[in-house]
């Protein structure tokens, strides 16, 4: 078998390279940047794995998914095991391969990363869940439990959401997902772009639920069209994962102009609701010609790219830290830099300029340089005296995080906060009201979709425990 | 899916509607909105809930066709169906007992206000509507405001109906005669009509508020795109509003951010239009 190989082979292989679309042809348009791997370069890539026994990499996955096993299945070109067993350990697999910051969780523990370079986990991740996708007939169905008659409610339709959704179908429970927007996926549809993550990923990771019986109900917005209180009577136990979706303001002055967008406001107009990249959508969205984007995370990276297929001549970061510090995933950095993304560093905001009819005209900024090291260990940016200048551009997007959302939890007086407004849950995700459980960006503050998911299976698992007992 | 029962048009391009939504009828107070969304690819577009018969889970809403996608909206039939419609959304009004109350519509804000009116009469204050349009055929649900209201005033520019001129002249008057000025003014129409209602109300201290009709995406605090200006502070219409102190809104600034996409409406309704020409031409 392809799997016999030894150690020597093994450790011969060099990484594989993603197929990307040819940067200057995809800085123009919303089509998925990473193309995936082919058969051969994934069962390749998967024998470099050289099935460490104390599986570091697994320690580094949040959900703790058995890489070795997955990829040990997939050298033997064994796909539908591949696919078992990573569907067994993450619910949403297409969606992790392709964002998860691997460079940080699976593969900064990967051995072969020592001396070289890690396995592309998430590559192979991606290449496994999507093989899964293409071929739903050579999966088998998984046995279900029988259908108990207890019900459960979801809030929110994230990762988080789906994920528990799931659990809880599985287990035979009746669940419903309550979702405020129009559609599913959370940050998933509406915040990150079609070229990083394809919608039909989540629309059938959505199908695969409806399959197993969950009911999804959009534009329900617990907290308004139905109380927390409403749904703890209805149901038998309740999820709450409705995110961190509330944008911070800068406080600048000129914040008010026309052209200037929060991060959120820029991705939904592209995403959920299509501006911009179909032309049959009905919602606007303004293309600038020079747009300056405020952050260096993810977000931002998203915004300034978005910002580049809408037409941008100039797309720029505007970061007060260095790169070094930038949040953002490393893939999505070297992304955007070929994409002709300028990268303005050791650079704060000061105000946002208007023209007379009131549109963005320029950011006015002031050069930092870096002090010693904060509370976060990150060298802290001081200004440089009379460094101040104007940056030229129509738009300017303000990318520097989010807060949670209070429309449910100030409906809710009796749910326990902490300071900034996040839900407060114990290990089991279990919240200060009996029944009522919670994760995801909702409990954490902005974190990623990998802890998301972690959390919706961990909650899920509570309250199969609470409703079983 | 949201079932249309009914749909009549009241004035010239605007629509009352009648639409099964149980869940919102039931949750809603005087005061807020929903956003509808009539088909798959449509904008999300806010209108305020005129009314809601909670046992029949029926709301109404009150529709000018402006723009593409409110057209949208008011073509749907009765029998047909509006895709999403979310709510309610926003604060409620505050009901309490004022005393006198002057409620003041301007063209479809007239549709806005009539549900806080009918709230107000029935917490048992004594209220003055005041309702202004272009001309005669504008004028809405003046019958329904007159049945609650203790007085009804109309003004038209051009003095087809009622008194000749603008809504403010009316109030003017009623500020002035002791026995009717109110305690309370609620404004709700174009801007310029509502900041011209805070100026009048302004130096005579009386509490005024207006409801805002920013631009608006999801309706739930999450884009920012609807922040408005009021006592120097950004505010989310959506979900601290749409009700503000009328004396502490900025007023140049909403206005200036509803010309953002001018543009892109422009070409969206001559889109439309020539779809419509094209339709004569060969029907
Ligand atoms: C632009 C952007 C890019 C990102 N990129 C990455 C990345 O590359 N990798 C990564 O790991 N993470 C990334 N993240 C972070 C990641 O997306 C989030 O951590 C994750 O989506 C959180 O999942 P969640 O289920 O908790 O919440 P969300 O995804 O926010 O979903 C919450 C859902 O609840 C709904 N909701 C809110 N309030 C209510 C209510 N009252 N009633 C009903 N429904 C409600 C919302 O509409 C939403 O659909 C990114 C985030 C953003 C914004
Ligand atoms: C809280 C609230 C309650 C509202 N209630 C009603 C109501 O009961 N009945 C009613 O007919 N209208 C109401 N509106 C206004 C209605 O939402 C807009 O007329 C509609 O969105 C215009 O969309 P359009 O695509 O048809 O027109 P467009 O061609 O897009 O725009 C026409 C004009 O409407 C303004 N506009 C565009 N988009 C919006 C938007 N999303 N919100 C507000 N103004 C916008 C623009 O400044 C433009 O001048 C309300 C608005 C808000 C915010
Ligand atoms: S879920 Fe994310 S962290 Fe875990 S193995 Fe997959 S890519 Fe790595
Ligand atoms: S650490 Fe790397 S080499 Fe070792 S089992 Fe995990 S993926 Fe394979
Ligand atoms: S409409 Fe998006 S925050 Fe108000």
């Amino acid at each position: 078998m392809a799997n016999d190989l030894a150690m020597k082979e093994r450790l011969a292989i060099p990484r594989v390279h993603m197929p990307e679309l040819d940067a200057t042809e995809r800085s123009r348009n919303f089509a998925e940047v990473n193309r995936g791997l082919e058969m051969t370069d994934a069962v390749r890539e998967a024998q470099r794995c050289i099935q460490c026994k104390h599986r570091p990499c697994v320690d580094g996955c949040p959900v703790g998914v058995s890489i070795p096993e997955v990829l040990d299945a997939l050298a033997a070109e064994d796909l539908p095991l591949a696919a078992r067993i990573l569907r067994g350990d993450n619910a949403l697999p297409a969606v992790c391969g392709r964002v998860c910051p691997q460079e940080t969780q699976c593969e900064a523990k990967c051995v072969r990363g020592v001396k070289g370079d890690a396995v592309a986990i998430g590559y192979l991740e991606r290449f496994v869940a999507d093989w899964a996708m293409a071929n739903p007939d050579r999966l088998g169905q998984a046995d279900r439990p029988a259908a108990s008659d207890r019900t459960v409610a979801v809030v929110g339709a994230g990762p988080a959401g789906l994920t528990a959704a799931g659990e809880l179908a599985r287990a035979g429970h009746r669940v419903t997902v309550f979702e405020a927007l129009h559609d599913t996926g959370g940050v998933l549809r509406y915040g990150i772009p079609e070229f990083r993550l394809p919608k039909e990923i989540i629309d059938s990771e959505v199908e695969q639920l409806a399959a197993l019986g969950v009911a999804i109900d959009c534009n329900v917005i617990i907290g308004k069209t139905l109380t927390l209180d409403q749904l703890r009577a209805e149901f038998d136990a309740v999820f709450i994962a409705n995110g961190a979706g509330l944008p911070m303001m800068l406080d600048l002055k000129g914040e008010n102009l026309k052209g200037v967008y929060s991060a959120n406001e820029l991705l939904t107009r592209v995403n959920l609701m299509e501006a911009g990249r179909n032309p049959a959508a009905t919602t606007p969205v303004i293309a600038g010609k020079s747009v300056a984007v405020i952050g260096g995370g993810n977000t931002a990276m998203d915004c300034v790219r978005t910002a580049r297929r809408l037409g941008a001549q100039r797309a720029m970061i505007v970061y007060r830290r260095s790169e070094a510090e930038m949040p953002a995933r490393v893939e999505e950095i070297k992304h955007a830099k070929e994409e002709g993304v300028e990268f303005v560093m050791l650079t704060a905001p000061l105000e946002i300029i208007g023209n007379e009819s009131g549109w963005v005209a320029a950011l006015r900024c002031r050069r930092m340089e870096l002090g010693p090291p904060d509370d976060s260990g990150r060298r802290k940016p001081v200004p440089v005296e009379g460094s101040e200048f104007d940056l030229p551009a129509d738009v300017v997007v303000n990318a520097i995080g989010t807060r949670a959302n209070p429309l449910l939890t100030a409906t809710a007086p009796d749910l326990d906060l902490n300071t900034w407004g996040n839900i407060v849950v114990d290990d089991a995700g279990a919240t200060s009201l009996p029944g009522v459980f919670a994760g995801g960006d909702m409990v954490r503050g902005g974190a990623t979709v990998i802890l998301a998911m972690g959390d919706g299976k961990r909650a899920a698992a509570a309250i199969n425990r609470a409703l079983a007992g | 899916m949201f079932e249309v029962l009914s749909n009549e048009t009241l004035a010239p391009n605007l629509h009352r509607m009648v639409v099964r939504a149980p869940r919102i009828a039931t949750a809603r107070r005087p005061g807020q909105f929903v956003i509808v969304r009539a088909d798959r690819g449509e904008e999300r577009i806010p209108l305020t809930i005129g009314d809601a018969d909670p046992a029949e889970g029926t709301i109404t809403l009150f529709v000018q066709a402006i723009g593409a996608s409110t057209r949208r909206i008011v073509s749907t039939p009765a029998g047909g169906s509006l895709r999403d419609v979310a709510g309610p959304l926003g604060q409620p009004t505050h009901i309490e007992q004022f005393g006198r109350v002057a409620c003041v519509g301007g063209g479809v804000g007239t549709a806005v206000l009539y549900p806080l009116a009918k709230a107000l009469a029935a917490a048992g204050n004594e209220v003055t509507s005041i309702i202004g349009g272009r001309s005669s055929q504008y004028i809405i649900l003046a019958d329904e405001l007159a049945a609650l209201s203790h007085e009804l005033l109309v003004t038209t520019e051009d003095g087809t109906r009622g008194r000749k001129g603008f809504v403010t002249a009316a109030l003017a008057d009623l500020m002035a005669d002791p026995e009717r000025a109110p305690r309370l003014v609620l404004a709700v129409g174009p801007v310029p009509m509502m900041r011209a209602v805070a100026e009048l109300t302004r130096p005579h201290g009386i509490q005024t508020l207006v409801s805002l009709n920013p631009i608006m995406i999801d309706g739930t605090g999450m884009c920012g795109g609807c922040r408005v200006v009021v006592g120097g502070e950004s505010k989310f219409a959506c979900v601290d509003g749409p009700e503000f102190d009328g004396h502490r809104v900025d007023y140049a600034s909403l206005m200036d951010r509803l010309t953002t996409y001018r543009e892109f409406e422009d070409a969206a309704r001559c889109a439309a239009d020539e779809c419509r020409l094209g339709e004569v031409a060969n029907g």
